[in-house]
């Protein structure tokens, strides 16, 4: 049962849900940040295309960030 | 059962197969995170195939066409014509004894056909009472995302030439 559960890796998967559920708030954010630059690349707007792309570069650092963040608190929460 | 596993001493990539079924529960949402890592790479590599594609894309190169002669239509007056394709309508008015202006006559919401509103001096679209500046094409009202392209037009004698399209943004 969950009271049997060590609270360390109880936490650790609370952390990483979180972290999981941002990381898909930030892929929704770049799936429509992608699809307006093309609509607007397409419609022969290029000013943001570059501010775009740079925005999208962020929000890929900060899901690579996220990622790694999940990655130290597994192997924190299932270190004995 | 507890959907966590129990501490355990060995190796983390020895887990990744564990065959408890909390451990595959806690691995599943590791390799998830990864997946939406890369999801987001992909669309990060999408936005930059769109950065190469419009540093790359050469500029339309425009014919230049004789649409009209001076004085042929009055002040106030409309003249449609077509420009750079015969797909393309466009629209011409005389906004004063010597002042002509030109633009597509693709409404920039769902493509009807704007027409010019004397009364109001401004194009309108019939569709969703989208309405468009004269002077430079601008959306005034409605629903167009998007100014009216602007068609460039050059005085060659008594001619009127349409050289380009001026595309521009909405600010």
């Amino acid at each position: 049962m969950a009271s049997n559960t060590p609270i360390k890796q109880r936490r650790g998967l609370v952390a990483i849900d979180g972290a999981m559920a941002l990381i898909v708030i930030l892929l929704v954010v770049q799936i429509w940040l992608l699809s307006a630059t093309l609509e607007a690349f397409l419609a022969g707007h290029r000013g943001p295309v570059v501010p775009a792309a740079i925005f999208s570069g962020l929000l890929f650092a900060a899901c690579v960030t996220l990622n790694l963040f999940v990655d130290r608190v597994d192997r924190e929460s299932r270190r004995p | 059962m507890s959907p966590l596993r129990s501490p355990s001493k060995e190796r983390l990539w020895k887990e990744e197969f564990s065959v408890f079924t909390s451990d595959e529960r806690y691995v599943s949402r590791r390799q998830f995170t990864k997946f939406l890592t890369l999801a987001s790479l992909g669309m990060f590599a999408g936005n930059l195939w769109i950065v190469l594609k419009s540093y790359l894309a050469k500029k339309r190169a425009y014919p230049a066409a004789e649409i009209a002669s001076l004085g042929e239509i009055p002040v106030h007056g409309v003249k449609l014509f077509s420009y750079p394709t015969q797909q393309d309508n466009c629209i011409m008015v005389r906004t004063a004894e010597d002042e002509y202006v030109a633009y597509s006559q693709k409404c920039t919401h769902l493509s009807c056909a704007v027409y010019y509103s004397a009364k109001n001096d401004r194009f309108e679209c019939p569709c969703h009472q989208g309405f468009f500046s004269i002077k430079d094409g601008s959306v005034l009202q409605g629903p167009p995302p998007r100014p009216l392209p602007q068609i460039v037009l050059e005085r060659d004698g008594g001619k009127l030439i349409a050289t380009a399209v001026k595309v521009s943004g909405n600010g």
